[in-house]
């Protein structure tokens, strides 16, 4: 296997509207592209990956074009896209290139939110939907294997996820940087918006220990406050509930203020300056901004929320630069290994199938007989001399140098003559 | 020499937490760490030989003074260390050690006489557990200056070098705290054997002396700032800035008294 025959053909968000990767989803039928791809006679092995942004196949061939085409009509099969226009939203790469953005794919760093954790889940499951079905082989086998291991390495040697780049997150990280642990913090929900369920779901995820929902109308109140297993207050006891809680999140749909700084003064006192946090994710704003002025109160609006996603993502960017150095890394090992596999692991491969079969034949035979343990060495030594003498003609014409074309075809033709790949592969 | 050879370790050891500071990789902060226990561990040495080559305790000068200031800070570091795991605190620690050091460097480091007041038991007992409370005390100070950088860029929203590399401000708050419950008994133990040296020394316990009596402006600025902790939950910034005042009353005290004021501590020059 030459690297020129591994290829990755897909559309994503930076080269097709959603429009068209909508029409290549395979909801209905998730078996369809896995049957569609699986009677292409060119196609060697196959990965099959569908996410919400991206839809492609990694795939190993030795006859390109056919093959390209193929799965480029498999993949458009249901679409009403024209045949024409498909080359407009497709990317196609390949040897060293394929590699290169199969891994860059996997460590996340081709996602709309680089750095985030889900695409390295949804590349396994793609890989082992694939390989269950028998679609993958040995080239895609370690292809894989490795992506995943690269994303692994990535992820432990760089930050570039470990910063929040959605509001709620970066409410997260910001509490987190008040409390320290979450853990056994309360949290209050002032309003039943979307937004501060959202928040609330992320804060609870990092261990809040206790959720009190406020809201003007209690029914809705009691409603949200059994989704997190939490209690409902009436708005009016709002001041009772900020000597209690930790953070406190307000999304009511009030036109003005309804809490001031001087409310709260008196409320720190009562909490002996434990820590306050307020996120105020209404519009209009429901929290007085002089709040922020307050000792050990620490007041953030939607806009101040962006404002740290923005900083993060800046930072993800640096980070990025470091992951694609480990890419470019680790694409060159796994370029370096199939020029190595060419070759070595036919040849031991070769040696062992006549070795086991020398061994077992020696076994029997010697099992019945009454040699001497002299004679017993002398056979020994003849039958590996046989294999020795056997083996060596085919190994020489592995080793002779020829284009790679000739090379795979050789591969090809010894491993299958020998029936060398009956044999379980790691 | 010996002296010359820790303090050359330790402007190593702040040089790669500084490089750990700005990389994050750690890597580097634990070659900082082995540095910095390297440098300790000479400057142990180093102590130990002044303290065979003059035959009494090498704390009677300033050069020696401050060399101890900045070995108590480094092994209270360390033994902190062991216990708690707070980003970058050492990266402030051991800048501010070598700071001390450098002090010590430059003061005159030939031994000294030991004037007939200060041959006493108790001079070791004194002066180690003050300058020990000095070090805990100096480690309050790091906590209470990384609370306010970090609690400044919260409040102010600008999200700059800090943010990312100092802990919360939780964890600082505690650390504040933890530095002062060592620190703080351990200065009352030092005005208290202070007191009863001088009583062995010069017949009574208390003199106004200038040290005294800022030894007791420090101890109650540290005394006001634990009771109102306790009783009123005075903490955050507040505890921050009062742990960098105390700080700075600690370094009048063992500074500003010797070379402003005169007293009975003025050997120690």
């Amino acid at each position: 296997m030459s690297a020129d025959s591994i290829l990755v053909l897909g559309v994503n968000h930076k080269s097709a509207p959603v429009e068209v990767r909508e029409q290549l989803a395979f909801t209905d039928d998730p078996e369809a592209p896995f049957r569609n791809m699986k009677a292409i006679d060119d196609c060697a092995e196959f990965c099959f990956l569908s996410t919400c942004n991206r839809v492609e196949v990694i795939f190993t061939t030795g006859n390109q074009q056919p093959c390209i085409d193929a799965i480029k009509k498999a993949l458009f099969a249901k679409s009403t896209i024209q045949h024409a226009d498909i080359d407009k939203f497709i990317y196609l790469h390949s040897g060293a290139d394929a590699v290169n953005h199969l891994y860059r794919v996997a460590a996340s760093l081709d996602s709309m939110v680089v750095g985030e954790p889900q695409i390295l889940g949804q590349l396994k499951e793609a890989y082992r939907n694939s390989s269950e079905r028998q679609c993958t082989g040995v080239t895609l086998n370690r292809l894989l294997h490795k992506a995943f291991s690269v994303a692994k390495r990535i992820r432990t040697e760089t930050n570039i996820g470990s910063s929040a780049v959605s509001i709620s997150y970066a409410a997260v990280e910001l509490a987190k940087k008040i409390f320290g642990s979450l853990k056994d913090k309360k949290v209050l929900l002032v309003g039943a918006g979307e937004m501060a369920e959202l928040a609330a779901e992320h804060l609870i995820n990092q261990g809040i220990s206790e959720v009190t929902v406020a809201n003007r109308t209690l029914e809705r109140a009691v409603n949200l406050a059994k989704r997190f297993n939490g209690k409902a207050v009436g708005l009016p006891e709002l001041h009772s509930q900020m000597e209690l809680v930790d953070i406190m999140v307000s999304s009511t749909g009030a036109s003005g203020l309804i809490l001031h700084q001087e409310e709260v003064k008196p409320i720190m006192k009562q909490r002996k300056n434990r820590p306050l946090f307020l996120i105020d994710i209404a519009v209009p704003r429901d929290l007085d901004p002089k709040l922020n002025d307050l000792d050990n109160v620490y007041l953030y609006d939607v806009d101040d929320l962006s404002q740290v996603v923005e900083v993060n993502k800046a930072e993800r960017e640096q980070e990025a630069l470091r992951a694609e150095r480990i890419v470019t890394e680790e694409t060159l090992k796994f370029l370096q290994w199939l020029e190595d596999m060419q070759i070595t692991p036919t040849i031991a491969a070769l040696r062992r199938k006549a070795d086991l079969i020398a061994r077992a034949e020696l076994e029997k035979t010697l099992s019945h007989s009454n040699l001497t343990a002299k004679d017993i060495k002398s056979i020994e030594k003849m039958t590996g001399a046989i294999i020795n003498k056997l083996l060596h003609d085919p190994i020489l014409f592995l080793k002779q140098n020829h284009t790679s074309e000739d090379k795979r075809a050789k591969l090809d033709f010894t491993r299958k003559f020998f029936g060398l790949d009956l044999e379980k592969e790691d | 020499m010996l002296f010359t050879l820790s303090f050359i370790i330790y402007l190593f050891a702040t040089a790669t937490y500084i490089a750990f500071f700005v990389t994050q990789n750690k890597k580097i902060r634990s070659s900082a760490r082995c540095l910095l226990f390297g440098a300790g561990a000479i400057h142990t040495v180093t102590i130990i030989s002044r303290y065979l080559v003059a035959g009494h305790t090498p704390l009677t000068t300033h050069h020696d003074t401050i060399s101890f200031f900045a070995w108590s800070m480094t092994w209270a570091f360390l033994s902190f260390r062991w216990r708690y795991q707070v980003k970058n605190f050492g990266t402030f620690v051991s800048l501010v050690i070598s700071a001390l050091m450098t002090v010590a460097a430059l003061s005159s480091q030939s031994i000294a006489e030991l004037p007939p007041a200060l041959q006493s038991a108790w001079l070791p007992i004194h002066a180690s557990i003050a300058i020990l409370a000095d070090g805990f005390l100096a480690m309050g100070f790091c906590s209470g200056l990384m609370y306010l950088l970090q609690e400044r860029e919260l409040k102010n929203k600008r999200f700059g070098v800090f943010y990312s590399r100092l802990p919360s401000l939780d964890a600082l708050d505690t650390l504040i705290h933890h530095c002062l419950t060592v620190g703080f008994p351990l200065l009352t133990l030092g005005i208290i054997t202070g007191s009863f040296w001088a009583k062995q020394a010069w017949g009574s316990y208390w003199h106004w002396d200038p040290k005294e009596t800022w030894s007791l402006i420090t101890w109650f600025i540290y005394a006001g700032m634990l009771h109102q902790r306790f009783i009123a939950g005075w903490r955050g910034k507040r505890a921050a800035i009062l742990a960098i005042i105390g700080f700075m009353s600690v370094l009048f005290t063992l500074w500003g008294v010797t070379f402003l004021l005169s007293g009975v501590h003025s050997y120690v020059r």
